[in-house]
């Protein structure tokens, strides 16, 4: 469990970038924090492995405030995943993959052969573990960030954009391999993203930021669109310009739905 | 070439001479640059008046400076010392801007990557941070080493025993095949060295050239080939050219 309770950041020149944020993580659970840049985000998750110490309130894991935790094993026992991967270029695919198990002594051998069965298990050939990253795609590199980061195991995933820099084509492929690795994993995750569809459909939770860490609205996508809080929320779902207010007509003997703006959606089975 | 012959063992020992001068201060300055432009970057104005007081280094003229360093060091004005303790100087002057450069290139995202999987600050410098500088770093001690060479010959001028004696002495009594023989010496030295930087540097940085890598790693196959090492298999063929 993550608890955010009453945090907010100041940064040295004084702007803010988070108020006073709380919210509660469950165990188990998958939670999209999402917002436009400037919107406090990437630093609220980044407290959590404390890359940023809050200026007020306190960051707890499992009951424990994160600040009395040593931060370097601290961010060894949380996967963290960033957009483009972040994957360290002069090592190889497996190096990058053994990399916190090796920080935390475990012997290369080990380490390297544990990270061919991740490499597996992310969908990627193990043939792909003597290669340098800059030699694999983008769905590739994302992949490999997804397996480093659950490399040690960890409870608590933190994912910063991860998805942000790959084609919509991939991206789909990778959000579909992130739900299947977490209906069998069954990770805490903390998911970033500016986008409202990928948020809608990786969260069991979804937190809408305002600029200023400040939320906007929280709850299940079927919470939200069912009942968007106010204006702000409603223009971020899209359901201010209709998106998302689908509606059914009958053409051809086929029921076609179509959005708000008559622009065709699918078709309805 | 009949000089040359009978004055062999005279060449070697100035050759071995001119390498014992030129090494420590091609060394020194590297090891004493990285960690001079890591302090400095940490601060944005700290970097700028290290590196560019470290570039006027090099406006010092020589042979003033040799001339002076005995005084200061209290060393006799043939000492090789003197040499070592000036070229280390210049070596700074070119080594510390291109070692700050190299080390402020490294991709902020890489080293908050590097943070995040609970790396160090001390693990993080010597895995990630001085490994990624590498190729600008020996881009930049490869001028060094060659810079280094050359100026050892301005020693020969006030008769410290290297490569450079070879010419003072060759014009003072008219041996041509001695003057062409330190020239040809020093820049045949200045090359190995540069040669030698080369090679190391491909062996410590591997990943650097991944150009050859993709070459034997990856044997493409049909339709799993991405663009970047099509691109990469294009340079590769551009090289091999």
């Amino acid at each position: 469990m993550i608890r955010f309770d009453r945090v907010g950041k100041t940064y040295l020149g004084g702007t803010t970038a988070v108020h006073d944020f709380s919210f509660t993580i469950d165990s188990h659970e998958s939670v999209v924090l999402v917002g436009t840049s400037g919107s406090g985000k990437t630093t609220l998750m980044r407290m959590v492995n404390r890359m940023v110490e809050p200026s007020s309130g306190q960051v707890l894991i499992d009951g424990t405030d994160v600040a009395t935790m040593d931060p370097v094993k601290l961010r060894r026992r949380i996967g963290y995943v960033m957009q483009a991967a972040g994957l360290l270029p002069h090592r190889t695919v497996l190096d990058n993959v053994a990399t916190v198990p090796v920080l935390n002594g475990k012997p290369k051998r080990e380490a390297r052969a544990r990270a061919a069965d991740l490499l597996e298990m992310v969908g990627l050939g193990r043939d792909l573990g003597e290669r340098y990253p800059s030699q694999l795609s983008g769905g590739q590199q994302q992949r490999v960030g997804v397996a480093r980061a659950l490399a040690a195991d960890p409870n608590i995933l933190l994912m910063d954009e991860p998805f942000g820099a790959v084609d919509p084509i991939v991206r789909a492929e990778l959000q579909k391999e992130l739900l299947r690795l977490q209906s069998d994993l069954g990770k805490t995750i903390l998911f970033v993203t500016h986008d409202i569809d990928e948020a809608f459909l990786l969260g069991d939770e979804v937190v809408i930021l305002r600029p200023g860490g400040v939320i906007a609205q929280s709850g299940t996508p079927a919470e939200i669109l069912a009942a968007p809080a106010d204006n702000f929320v409603e223009s971020f779902v899209g359901s201010r310009e209709g998106r998302r207010a689908l509606h059914v007509e009958e053409k051809d003997g086929e029921r076609i739905v179509l959005d708000g703006a008559g622009r065709v959606a699918g078709v309805l089975r | 070439m009949s000089w040359v012959l009978a004055n062999l063992d005279l060449l070697a020992s100035r050759l071995g001479a001119h390498l014992l001068q030129s090494l420590p201060p091609i060394l020194l300055a590297f090891v004493l640059a990285v960690p001079i432009a890591k302090l400095a970057s940490a601060r944005g104005w700290l970097r700028s008046s290290v590196t560019t007081t470290a570039g006027l280094l090099y406006a010092i003229p020589s042979l003033p400076l040799f001339i002076v360093l005995p005084i200061i060091l209290g060393t006799s004005i043939r000492s090789p010392l003197n040499i070592v303790v000036a070229l280390t100087i210049y070596g700074l002057a070119l080594m510390i801007p291109t070692a700050a450069e190299a080390l402020r290139a490294v991709r902020g995202a890489t080293l908050d990557s590097a943070t995040a999987q609970g790396f160090t600050p001390w693990a993080r410098f010597w895995q990630v941070e001085l490994p990624l500088a590498g190729p600008a770093l020996v881009a930049g001690l490869r001028v060094v080493a060659v810079s280094t060479v050359s100026l050892v010959t301005v020693g020969g001028v006030l008769g410290v025993p290297n490569l450079g004696l070879l010419f003072i002495d060759g014009f003072q009594r008219g041996i041509t095949a001695e003057i062409l023989s330190g020239i040809l010496l020093t820049a045949a030295l200045a090359l190995l060295l540069d040669a030698l930087i080369v090679l190391a540097g491909r062996l410590l940085l591997p990943w650097s050239r991944p150009a050859r890598t993709a070459k034997v790693r990856t044997a493409p196959r049909a339709g799993q080939q991405t663009a970047q090492t099509a691109h990469q298999a294009a340079q590769q063929t551009g090289e091999a050219r």
